[in-house]
């Protein structure tokens, strides 16, 4: 290693939350123009080391050592000003301002009198697009956007600083395949312009891809850096894990049986029209497509969390209605968001009151006084059983990994024991042993007669779990394919919108 | 173990430790402070103000905000006096009037900020401004007085030899308290104070669960304005002026979070003891009545700042 290419180097740094040392005694260390992997199982401590760089947390022991320099950062603007941006796992927009003034939120281009100017604005925002090739309206609300227009606003965000080093914790878990490959056409440019960057990830595909070193931690322990070119999947695995894992797609074949959901001529105004499709016992069906296809909208007007124009649903032949979530859950329908923080979870509560927020009433003496033994039975069967990392279930939630925040939601629904399963990206931010459990899990599922659709934007995560799959386009379902016609370029093309069927 | 694991030990019981040093410090500067009596009359004395911060509570933690109880207290009480007069009406009725008026208003609240979207700022400060208007009017401007034995006896007695008063401050405390920690409906609370869109899509009726809990309050806010008027011996159509605000600083105070989901029961009444024992304790020690009030504003803002200051320690 030419010495001076390093950039960055931390060493023996320690962090500690009440309850659990997220980090012991770990190191790091990042060259100019390499993109190195951060990776580890979820609560492995990488976010909290990232947090420590980017002087959201103050670090308990440790050194940081940039440039040369020994700096110690208490304000994410002191990190900020000394070069280093971070793009968030957890997202935080604002959500009343523009696109455009979120980015430059701060440092606005002002007029002579002093207001804000907004033709600049507009045109610094539009050049900066320009280069990223986004395609996003500069005013619209942060509100309006979904996940992952957010995520690609907040990765424009943080090129715009023209920082040395750039923090991606879990950029791509939110968007498709497409905006992944732009992201990584905008990586390599600013590899080349020689700014280091750390990329945290579980997804092994874009890790061998686009990585040049990796790091490993396991329960906030240090354990290896290695090259990436030459490593064999399943050793790394093993450096995460600390075992092996055989099968990240575990499909047992389950018996399928008769139709258990009928959706007739479904329509959300403006987004899709007449949209109609079946699932059967023990089926995963899999809804895939880009960004925008309305996969998510067509399955939260299916559960009425938004209010469909027209059509009918029909469960096991009888007609159900639904025009709020608490009748699809009385219908037996579950929903696993794909929006955690606005939609899955309550992050004010702890991870046990979460678990239990759907089936309060299973614990409920005449319908109101809470049982709390058999509640908190239940919530530590469901930790185990869905190996949730956390200090105890009194721990907030939203001081969980944000892959064991994914697990509470799983678990929430999981309790209610539905009939139906609708699972909006659920490995998002998933670690390979916790996504081949959930995977497995999804099986067991199927094969107890449940129905489940399965929304993803890992065409592999279809491809390997799905018996079906319908290929959305820009509100329209262009396409379909049993199990033994799936390939990556089949469903590509339909997500496109050219449809290729024989 | 240095200065800043202690206070993330303490982060916890902040505002109780603000509170012992208040007593401590007013217990050396008057002899006369910790004194059974004068024990008996702080407590008395935070009674009715403590069952109306419950309620602001509740809302609270829903995500909500009351500012209408201090006029529901004139409403409920010059109401309920009407009913009072001796030898007219059995007590239940003026108890039940007081406890009708409080529930309409919360009723009102409710249902406009759940179903009509309007925030709560608005919608209880026009109800308050309302409440105001419809006290005046119900008696005329003029107190409502001449009310019966037993009317008189409700906030007046002794129960056990503990007066009445703190009986059923205690009483309502561990109904609601009850109510928040040992029910559906007070996780159901919490629930849809700390995300509304998630507890929607988790089955819960956001919207009715608002309403009940605005009802509550305003319930409460009923049963405080009755106590006041049995208490103060007159209806009348000014009492209860500031209410709101005390019963949401105590809330506050207390740890309440003003953004919703999250709050405790046990910290209001803390809270509520705090404002009451500043007054107590001043008067106590001949502060002048401006000053004091000087004193209670910058005593509220540096106990809340203690306990705001050990909390992010605790977490970072
Ligand atoms: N603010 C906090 N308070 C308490 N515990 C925390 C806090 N932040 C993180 N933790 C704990 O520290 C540990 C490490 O968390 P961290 O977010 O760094 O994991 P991660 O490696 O990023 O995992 P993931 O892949 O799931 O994102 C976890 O056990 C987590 O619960
Ligand atoms: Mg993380």
């Amino acid at each position: 290693m030419v010495k001076d290419k390093c950039i960055l180097k931390m060493e023996g740094i320690s962090k500690s939350f009440p309850g659990v040392k997220a980090l012991n005694n770990v190191q790091f260390a990042l060259e100019a123009g390499e993109v190195h992997v951060l990776m580890g199982e979820n609560g492995a401590g990488k976010s909290t080391l990232m947090k420590v760089l980017a002087g959201i947390y103050t670090k308990d022991e440790g050194s940081i050592d940039l440039k040369g320099r020994e700096v110690d950062f208490h304000h994410p603007s002191d990190s900020i000003h000394a070069g280093i941006s971070m793009i968030h796992q957890e997202l935080m927009p604002i959500p009343h301002l523009a696109v455009a003034e979120n980015i430059y939120l701060g440092r606005e281009p002002l007029t002579f009198v002093g207001t804000v100017d907004r033709k600049k604005l507009e045109s610094w925002t539009t050049s900066l697009f320009e280069k990223l090739r986004i395609e996003i309206n500069p005013w619209s609300l942060m509100n309006d956007l979904s996940v992952a227009e957010m995520q690609m606003v907040e990765i424009a965000k943080a090129t715009s600083w023209d920082s040395d080093i750039i923090i991606m914790d879990e950029p791509t878990s939110a968007i498709t395949e497409q905006e992944v490959d732009n992201l990584f056409r905008i990586i390599r440019q600013l590899k080349a312009e020689g700014t280091g960057i750390i990329y945290i990830s579980h997804k092994m595909d874009e890790i061998f891809e686009i990585g040049d070193r990796i790091t490993v931690f396991r329960d906030g322990e240090y354990v290896d850096t290695c090259r990436i070119e030459g490593l064999e999947r399943s050793r790394l695995i093993s450096l995460m894990v600390g075992r092996e894992i055989k099968d990240i797609f575990p499909k047992t074949d389950c018996p399928i049986g008769e139709t258990i959901l009928k959706v007739d001529e479904i329509s959300l105004p403006d987004v899709f029209e007449n949209l109609s499709f079946e699932l059967k016992k023990g089926e995963i069906l899999g809804i895939s497509g880009l960004m925008g296809a309305g996969r998510t909208e067509l399955v939260e007007t299916l559960f009425g969390i938004r209010k469909k124009s027209r059509g009918t649903i029909f469960k096991e032949g009888k007609e159900i209605r639904i025009e709020k979530p608490s009748d699809a859950i009385e219908n037996g329908l579950a929903i696993v968001s794909e929006d955690r923080k606005e939609v899955g979870l309550v992050l004010k509560m702890s991870v046990g009151r979460n678990l239990t927020l759907t089936t309060l009433k299973d614990y409920a003496l005449f319908g109101q006084i809470m049982q709390e033994r058999s509640e908190s039975k239940s919530i530590q069967e469901q930790i185990e059983k869905l190996i949730i990392k956390t200090a105890g279930d009194g721990q907030l939630v939203s001081t969980l990994s944000g892959g064991n925040q994914q697990k509470v939601v799983i678990g929430k629904w999981l309790l209610n024991n539905p009939d139906i399963l609708i699972m909006d990206e659920p490995t998002r931010g998933i670690d390979v042993a916790a996504k081949a459990e959930i995977h497995k899990l999804i099986c067991r599922l199927a094969c107890q007669g449940k129905g489940i659709i399965l929304i993803s934007s890992e065409l592999p995560e279809i491809i390997g779990m799905c018996d079906r799959v319908l290929v959305m386009h820009e509100g329209r379902i262009t396409g379909e394919l049993d199990r033994k016609d799936f390939t990556q370029e089949c469903i590509m093309h339909m997500a496109t919108g050219q449809c290729l069927e024989e | 173990m240095n200065l800043s694991t202690i206070i993330g030990k303490t982060s916890k019981f902040g505002i109780y430790i603000a509170f012992v040093l208040l007593c401590v410090v007013l217990a050396i500067l008057s002899p006369y402070f910790f004194t059974v009596k004068n024990i008996i009359n702080v407590l008395n004395q935070v009674s009715i103000i403590g069952i109306i911060a419950i309620g602001a509570t509740i809302v609270l933690i829903s995500g909500g905000l009351d500012l209408s109880p201090g006029a529901v207290v004139a409403v409920a009480g010059v109401m309920a006096a009407h009913f009072g007069h001796p030898g007219e009406y059995p007590l239940i009725v003026p108890v039940l009037v007081a406890l009708v008026t409080g529930l309409v208003f919360g009723m009102a609240n409710g249902v406009l900020t759940a179903y009509g979207k309007i925030p709560p700022f608005i919608v209880t400060l026009g109800t308050m401004t309302i409440g105001r208007g419809l006290a005046l009017l119900a008696c005329d401007g003029m107190q409502v007085i001449d009310l019966s034995d037993e009317y008189i006896s409700l906030a007046n007695s002794e129960f056990l030899g503990i007066p009445i008063l703190i009986v059923l401050f205690a009483l309502m405390f561990a109904v609601f308290q009850f109510i928040l920690t040992k029910m559906r409906f007070g996780r159901h609370i919490y629930a849809v104070g700390g995300n509304e869109t998630a507890s929607h899509v988790s089955g819960l009726n956001v919207n009715r669960i608002k309403v009940i809990v605005y009802m509550l309050a305003g319930a409460l806010a009923g049963f405080g304005g009755l106590l006041l008027s049995s208490r103060t011996v007159v209806g009348s159509p000014i009492a209860g002026q500031g209410y709101e605000l005390d019963a949401i600083a105590a809330a506050v105070i207390g740890g309440t979070s003003t953004t919703g989901g999250m709050g405790k029961l046990t910290g209001t009444i803390i809270g509520a003891l705090m404002i009451q024992v500043i007054s107590n304790g001043l008067d106590m020690i001949n502060v002048p009545s401006y000053w004091q009030q000087i004193v209670k504003g910058s005593i509220i803002i540096l106990a809340v700042y203690i306990d705001m200051r050990s909390r992010n320690k605790g977490n970072n």
